[in-house]
């Protein structure tokens, strides 16, 4: 009930919040603008030469994903491999300075739930808490109040990871002390809890400190997505993961590629 | 004074509100944002000393639920410490008309502090407490800014016959 009264009332805020965005609209928008030749040629140079190095990796990756499906498939276990994404951009507005969250410019009108985990092109940025309609409010990971579940790439260890409401840090607060975790590791989702899909990057291990007289190592971390910067942010829709349905995809994909 | 219509300049009441809203959430760089003052609070106890008959604990409540929503805080949290504030404000308003604009301020740093205690102990039950001195800079900056915001909305209600 409540919520449906908070996005009702969202519809008020929402011109508020256009208009409050707009003097940092018009940084970003005279930044574009003034932005030299030169520069943008050199810009796009760069998006060129990475456009064609993630074409010749996706290359790999549609053959390997391929194989991944009939292993799995022979394995008869069944896991979400592609997501579908929706884009929505940031509104420039300030929230309680205590808190990490944001505003996004999509709602309920877009399909969008609490609970809905948040991207960008880096990694894992958060998830939605309070729907509106048109526009709704994020929490970020580095928030102190959010914690997600993750796992070690390195070595499949899982752990849960805390913000520390400081900007881009998060922290560890609960593996032992002999816990195999080194620095530069990189931790992604686990998909435990079953609310961020499995398997995208998170943080990046940066210091540990592993005091005898404590029974946990103090672990931080960097996050992975750019937080403070992100204009534009990829929402995850949910698809329910079904054995026997998604098995039945991959024969008929099979038999239609023949 | 009372056979004038008391709805006189209701939109620019309103529109106060509505900017005292935006500039609260306003971008500003990060290291400024525990200097930003309670702008609504502010807004809010000016109408309540100028206009004591027309804005009071209801439209302090109203103004704290759209403060909530915008902050995406605990759903009635600033509400109910802008409904108290307005009380406070509305009490007292004879005195504070009669006060100099320096013990004015005095009193708006109280009333400041007084709801982001409110604020801060409804937010410590609900297990969002930030142990941090930076948290009382808003109340201080408050009181600050209260003779220029005094000045001006005095002005703007002279110049539009708010009454």
């Amino acid at each position: 009930m409540l919520h449906s009264v908070r996005s009702f009332f969202n519809l008020i805020i929402y011109p508020l919040q256009t208009i409050a965005s707009t003097p940092a609209n018009i940084g970003i928008w005279l930044n574009e603008q003034l932005d030299s030749h030169q520069s943008l040629i050199t810009e796009n140079e760069s998006y060129r030469t990475n456009n064609l190095l993630l074409k010749a990796q996706l290359q790999k990756f549609t053959s390997l994903q391929a194989e991944n499906i009939r292993l799995r498939s022979l394995l008869k276990s069944s896991r979400k491999l592609k997501d579908q994404m929706l884009i929505a951009e940031t509104i420039a507005v300030d929230l309680d300075p205590y808190k990490r969250q944001i505003v996004i410019n999509k709602g309920q009108r877009h399909s969008i739930y609490a609970g809905q985990p948040i991207l960008d092109a880096y990694g894992i940025m958060g998830q939605v808490i309070h729907p509106g309609i048109v526009s709704s409010s994020a929490i970020l990971i580095t928030d102190p109040s959010h914690a997600i579940p993750v796992q070690i790439n390195r070595n499949g260890l899982r752990t849960v990871l805390y913000g520390t409401g400081a900007a881009n840090y998060l922290e560890v607060q609960n593996l032992p002390n002999n816990a195999d975790i080194e620095l530069g590791d990189l931790l992604i989702t686990s998909g435990l809890g079953g609310r961020f899909p499995e398997g995208y990057p998170v943080a990046k291990v940066v210091n540990i400190m592993r005091d005898p007289g404590q029974p946990f190592a103090k672990v931080i971390a960097e996050a992975a997505a750019h937080l403070e910067q992100s204009r534009e942010v990829l929402l995850v829709m949910a698809q329910e993961s079904k054995p026997q349905l998604l098995s039945e995809q991959i024969i008929k994909e099979n038999s239609s590629d023949e | 004074m009372n056979n004038k219509p008391a709805s006189h300049g209701g939109i620019v009441i309103l529109l106060s509100f509505a900017i005292a809203l935006m500039l609260n959430m306003i971008q500003i760089p990060d290291y400024l944002k525990i200097y930003r003052p309670e702008f609504v609070t502010l807004i809010l106890i000016y109408w309540c000393i100028a206009l004591p008959h027309r804005v009071g604990i209801l439209t302090g409540w109203s103004v704290g639920f759209l403060l909530d929503i915008q902050m995406d805080s605990l759903l009635g949290l600033h509400a109910v410490a802008l409904a108290i504030t307005a009380y406070l404000a509305y009490k007292l308003h004879a005195r504070i008309r009669l006060y100099p604009l320096l013990q004015q301020s005095l009193i708006i740093l109280l009333l400041v502090t007084l709801s982001q205690m409110l604020i801060l102990w409804i937010n410590g039950i609900s297990g969002l407490a930030h142990g941090d001195w930076s948290y009382w800079m808003p109340a201080l900056t408050s009181m600050l800014s209260w003779p220029w915001i005094f000045y001006l909305m005095r002005t703007i209600r002279r110049m539009y016959g708010v009454n």
